[in-house]
């Protein structure tokens, strides 16, 4: 197909041809199209379907603004729906498929809700599919989903990859027109560190789609040269396709760029997009402003289009959008396009002023009629504009023949990201739009349209202004050379919102399918503020944000409810400007790199036997490691039990939190910690400790050992050890700054492996430099030893029951200890047990783990309330004695073993009476953690149980009321430590 | 006595790092003990004079210094890390101890952290698409904490082209993933 709408001129490459799709018909178009332009080049206007009406639509705007053409974009997995046809840079075999049809985009059966559409107005929805009620989610809203509907998504994975990125500066100029180019010169010349970011991927805004000079050059030449000269200073960065999309926290803005969206594909390794967060003493916002529509019926026939937009098309692009035109302004800006489209050799055929009295020649219009206090008020065409309807002044009606037409209802400054701190724009009469409003995100400052200067002088000399109080307040000296020569033009404006009486369908937000009756009927129900507005007929909840249709939806509320448009007011704009894919707010987290992984320093090691690794918090920890023949889970960790309690077993609890504690208050630091006493520990010995939170409920575990005199090795579980450790500094900073205390986490400093068993001792002893019998190092005795004269921490400590030490190395040397401790343990059948082999060991034994400690339950719950020392006050001591906390009725930690051994226990279950009902008021307790226990051959778990103690030997039902139905077991209660109670074995 | 043991590097490899990609050389540092020096309630004045007499540097906050064997940087109020040759150094604490007596508390940190040093004619570019940090801006002996792909790191500019890094041990596959990624991006 050739180019049959291509006019001479515009910022395009002709000396290349790219080849392009859309809808699996070929066409071609150049370097410097968007897909719109290009589309719009080969004759092409119809681009896709409406959301609720499925009418036919074209583009309205040439810019991001739009809200009709939307495409899906690429094929494979890199289709992306939704996407504006108006800012697709082409590219050489682009592929583009209308969307929201069926058949085709010519022939879409769903067009019939059109004609349906007295049932389809706003608040349908809400009144229609109430009932039955169940039907919503399986039924109705599937259909709904179904009819209404953007583009598809292909459901394959992303193939791209996102980065994300920080950037500094002094000043961020958000956007690349007169104002954010003068500004962007003005700091830049003066030597502050500037970015300028533009989402457009060519520089110079409004300047690229204009006639007029700036300068004495054509406007698009001085942005040019502006741009040239900025790109030469190094303290300058300039960011194309880069979409500055919100204001965050302290001069933090994020910022979308389109790093490869203009390719085919990525280069290889490189993102597709990237966020960046730009970090900048002072933000302008010189983000130009948005013309808006005038309402009339039948106004989203493709063909109507946006005044500004129209001539832009034809001075950026070369591309006529129709060969006879018309513009309908209410304004002196509409004119432009009328002049600027003939000078191209478009025959305009009338220029529809609806201003009754506008300026005779301001700007002239030679040979164009000009028809003062007129309006439109239809359109023709099935799947484009044929004719308009117009009213003269006098009433007389006339049907005009064209093919394109440009509406002007004035510009609305782009004001959005001001807002995004609450900041609510105000009024302006003099140019009937909304203005920043005070107390935007601090640091931030509009200019030129964006902050109502619709000039091209009013732009750059805004943008200058602005540039040198930022200098100013940053203490960078600057003057103010004199602005290049270019035209102000006064804004002349007759407010004009929508034409007729509201009865037809005249479009407001095109993309969502809201029309001036919607907002009628809105006002009809008293739907009446702005924010009802918005939610009842959904306008500007589209993806764009309603950029052409709000400021005239509320004008039309206004004039229903007699207010002024002030007194209506407007929503708040929200980021992100424009839309922002996942993908990019992920960046690189996703899949197996959503987060960091930790690994230990077994690892290797651990890797290489097969282990299966399971993840705690952001640890691989081994679970289990199975053996050949061993075909069930069960069969590897009854068998790691059985080993390590027969003879030895070594787990890596590297994980578990190490905090060196030092000071001269040490002791008494740790004695505020934990509730039981650690000052009176001699040096070399370990004690188990018990840390409260202030209201008196356990927080967690784990020994602490004396390494010295003013020396502690403090230990936690896995999951608290950063909470624990953020827990001390709290406590160390802010609570008892006066006491002499320094920590440090060494968590990853030292390997540490546990080695269990009765030949635990008989393996260490092969290994450790020093004697380590049990009368040089008894029970609870914690010290430094040497391994082949290599430094290493000996405890002698156990959380499976068994005579148990940890011996720790430092990190580097742990892959050889767990490799000379395995080889060594050859002799002796020396295991290697996971984590679920440690819980079955810690549940025979009756110790507590996370699944007991649950933030609900005191020591005294756990059976631990001796350990809450009177004789000094610690952390959460007074609270634990609450009057509730004490109770003899409430829970305690108990063991459960069912009757009949082969009988078997849920974690979770509730524990009842037998003959009780299952309901709340007879329950008595619940098991906490289950385990099978190869060493009782059966099930065992711990529970928590009213009045627990008085209990032992009481057959109870545990009930587990998530099966379908119920299941329960009868069980007996036992004390807590099946296995040992005495402890003799621990101490060897 | 038993046979010494043998060491792994942060990344489970006998030999450390030492990869190019593109513009950046990336070099693991196994050959560096660490410490944490803590001064104790009241005792900045013989920490000071102690370190003086030992040729030690204790600069200021965010700031790195060399000395003739140790270096240091400053972590938080009253603490610093010390760099200082792993050969000679391996047992740092005991080297350390005799210096500063029962002044401070002095703490092994020497496996706790990868350590990495990278460099390229200009870092920036890569140290944008991986911290808050304004490299460009920060002058040579910046010493800093910073996040990088969620992990806590220790970041020492040595210069615009030349950064050490810290980064927690057990995540140290994690961390070089993020650093090769993010500089194979850079194209």
């Amino acid at each position: 197909m050739t180019q049959t709408h291509r006019l001479a001129g515009g910022q395009i490459d002709r000396s290349r041809t790219l080849r392009f799709s859309f809808d699996g018909l070929p066409y071609l178009g150049h370097p410097g199209d968007t897909l719109a332009s290009a589309l719009l080049a080969n004759g092409v206007r119809l681009m896709g379907r409406s959301f609720k009406y499925h009418r036919p639509r074209g583009p309205l705007s040439a810019g991001s603004e739009e809200p009709n053409a939307l495409v899906e974009l690429r094929g494979g997995a890199r289709r992306e729906p939704n996407t504006r046809a108006t800012v697709v840079e082409l590219f050489d075999g682009l592929e583009a498929a209308s969307q929201n049809r069926w058949p085709s985009l010519r022939l879409d059966a769903l067009a019939i809700n059109d004609r349906l559409s007295s049932f389809f107005a706003a608040g349908f929805y809400y009144k229609t599919f109430m009932w039955p009620a169940a039907f919503w989610e399986k039924v109705y809203e599937p259909l709904i989903r179904h009819a209404a509907g953007l583009g598809s998504l292909s459901g394959a994975e992303d193939p791209d990859s996102y980065d994300k990125g920080f950037r500094h500066c002094d000043l961020l100029v958000i956007g690349a027109g007169p104002a954010g180019l003068m500004a962007a010169l003005t700091a830049g010349r003066a030597g502050a560190r500037v970015i300028l970011a533009d989402e457009d991927f060519r520089m110079g805004g409004r300047l690229n789609a204009e006639t007029f000079a700036v300068g004495g050059m054509a406007g698009a030449d001085w942005a040019a040269a502006a741009v040239a000269e900025l790109g030469a200073l190094p303290n300058v960065r300039l960011m194309t396709r880069t979409t500055v999309f919100g204001a965050f926290d302290d001069g933090i803005f994020g910022a979308l760029e389109r790093v490869s969206d203009h390719l085919p594909e990525p280069l290889p390794g490189r993102p597709r997009q990237t966020l960046w967060r730009i970090y900048a003493r002072r933000a302008i916002l010189a983000a130009g402003a948005t013309e808006r529509p005038i309402a009339f019926e039948n106004n989203d026939r493709p063909g109507i289009m946006l005044a500004g937009s129209l001539r832009a098309y034809a001075n950026r692009w070369g591309v006529a959008a129709g060969s006879r035109v018309a513009i309908f302004t209410n304004n002196a800006d509409g004119l432009r396009s009328a002049i600027d489209l003939q000078a191209a050799g478009v025959e305009v055929a009338a220029v529809i002023d609806a201003r009754p009295d506008a300026p005779p020649d301001a700007p002239p219009l030679p040979g164009i009629r000009h028809l003062r206090g007129a309006e439109v008020i239809d359109s023709a065409g099935r799947l484009g504009l044929r004719a308009v309807t117009l009213r003269h002044a006098n009433g007389r009606t006339e049907v005009l023949r064209v093919d394109a037409l440009g509406v002007s209802g004035g510009w609305n400054p782009n004001v959005n990201i001001t807002s995004h701190h609450g900041s609510r724009p105000v009024w302006d009469p003099a140019i009937a739009a909304f203005v920043p409003g005070a107390g935007g995100p601090r640091g931030l400052v509009a200019a030129g349209a964006a902050a109502g200067a619709l000039s091209t002088h009013g732009a750059l000399a805004g943008g200058q202004a602005a540039a040198l109080a930022v200098l100013g307040d940053l203490g960078l000296g600057a003057r103010a050379e004199a602005l290049p020569e270019a035209e102000d033009a006064p804004v002349s404006i007759v407010p004009k919102w929508h034409v007729g009486d509201g009865r037809g369908r005249a479009w407001i937000d095109q993309q969502n399918d809201v029309t001036v009756k919607d907002v009628v009927l809105a006002h009809q129900e008293n739907f009446t503020s702005a924010e009802h507005l918005k939610r009842y007929t959904t306008l500007g909840m589209a993806t764009d944000q309603g950029k052409t249709g709000n400021v005239i939806g509320l004008a039309v509320m206004a004039e229903l409810t007699g207010r002024t448009i002030a007194e209506t007011g407007t929503t708040v704009y929200r980021p992100p400007y424009t839309p922002v894919a996942l993908g990019a707010l992920a960046g690189r987290s996703r899949g197996p790199e959503f987060k960091p992984v930790r690994r230990t320093p077994s690892h290797v090691w651990a890797a290489e036997q097969g282990a299966v690794f399971v993840e705690v918090g952001m640890w691989l920890r081994t679970q289990w490691v199975p053996r050949p023949g061993e075909t069930h889970w069960r069969e590897s960790v009854d068998r790691e039990v059985l080993a390590t309690r027969r003879s030895v077993g070594i787990c890596d609890v590297t994980t578990l939190g190490k905090i060196d504690i030092q000071g001269t208050d040490a002791g008494a630091f740790l004695d505020r910690i934990y509730c039981n006493t650690f000052s009176t520990l001699p040096i070399g010995k370990c004690r188990y400790g018990l840390m409260l939170r202030e209201d008196g409920m356990v927080f967690d575990d784990g020994t602490t050992a004396r390494m010295g005199e003013h020396e502690f090795v403090m230990t936690t579980t896995t999951a608290n050890a950063v909470t624990v450790f953020r827990h001390l500094e709290y406590c160390r900073q802010v609570l008892w700054p006066e006491m002499d205390v320094q920590i440090i986490s060494t968590t990853e400093a030292w390997a540490q492996f546990s080695v269990a068993g009765p030949n635990a001792r008989r393996l260490l002893a092969r290994i450790v430099d020093q004697d380590i019998s049990d009368a040089a190092f008894p029970y609870m005795a914690a010290g430094e030893v040497t391994i082949g004269g290599l430094r290493a921490r000996l405890f002698r400590i156990s959380f499976s029951g068994e005579e148990g030490y940890e011996i720790a190395v430092p990190a580097r040397y742990g892959d050889a200890l767990i490799r000379r401790l395995m080889a060594e343990g050859r002799d002796f059948d020396a295991v290697v047990y996971g984590t679920e082999a440690l819980g079955v060991m810690r549940v025979e034994k009756g110790h507590v783990a996370g699944n007991e400690i649950n933030g609900q339950s005191s020591a005294l719950n756990m059976g631990l309330g001796r350990m809450v020392s009177r004789k000094k006050d610690a952390i959460g001591v007074v609270l634990s004695q609450r009057e509730g906390m004490v109770d003899p009725g409430g829970y305690r930690l108990v063991g459960v073993r069912p009757v009949d051994p082969a009988g078997r226990l849920v974690a979770g279950s509730h524990l009842l009476e037998q003959g009780a009902a299952a309901v709340i008021a007879n329950d008595l307790g619940w098991l906490t953690s289950k385990v099978f226990s190869p060493h009782l051959g059966s099930d065992i778990a711990l529970a928590y149980l009213r009045g627990g103690e008085g209990r032992i030997g009481q057959r109870l039902r545990a009930v587990n009321l998530l099966a379908r139905p119920a299941t329960e077991t009868l069980v007996e209660i036992t004390s807590p430590h099946f296995l040992d109670p005495e402890g003799e074995r621990l101490r060897g | 006595m038993a046979e010494p043991l043998h060491a792994l590097t942060a990344l489970g490899r006998p030999e450390p790092l030492d990869e190019t990609i593109g513009a950046l050389r990336l070099t693991e540092r196994i050959d560096i003990a660490l410490a944490s020096l803590a001064v104790r309630k009241g005792r900045e004045g013989d920490v000071a004079a102690a370190a003086a007499a030992a040729g030690i540097p204790l600069p200021d906050p965010a700031r790195h210094a060399a000395g003739p064997t140790h270096a240091a940087f400053w972590v938080a109020p009253g603490m610093w890390f010390l760099e200082a040759p792993f050969a000679t150094h391996e047992d740092i604490v005991a080297r350390l101890r005799p210096v500063f007596g029962d002044a401070a508390s002095i703490t092994e940190q020497t496996d706790a952290w990868i350590c990495l040093d990278l460099s390229a004619p200009d870092l920036v570019p890569l140290f944008e698409r991986l911290c808050a940090v304004d490299l460009a801006a920060v002058p040579e002996g910046h010493a800093t904490r910073t996040v990088i792909e969620h992990l806590g790191c220790y970041l020492i500019v040595h210069g615009r082209g030349a950064v050490r890094l810290l980064g927690p041990r057990s995540s140290a596959a994690s961390l070089v993933h993020a650093l090769q990624v993010a500089a194979a991006s850079l194209g």
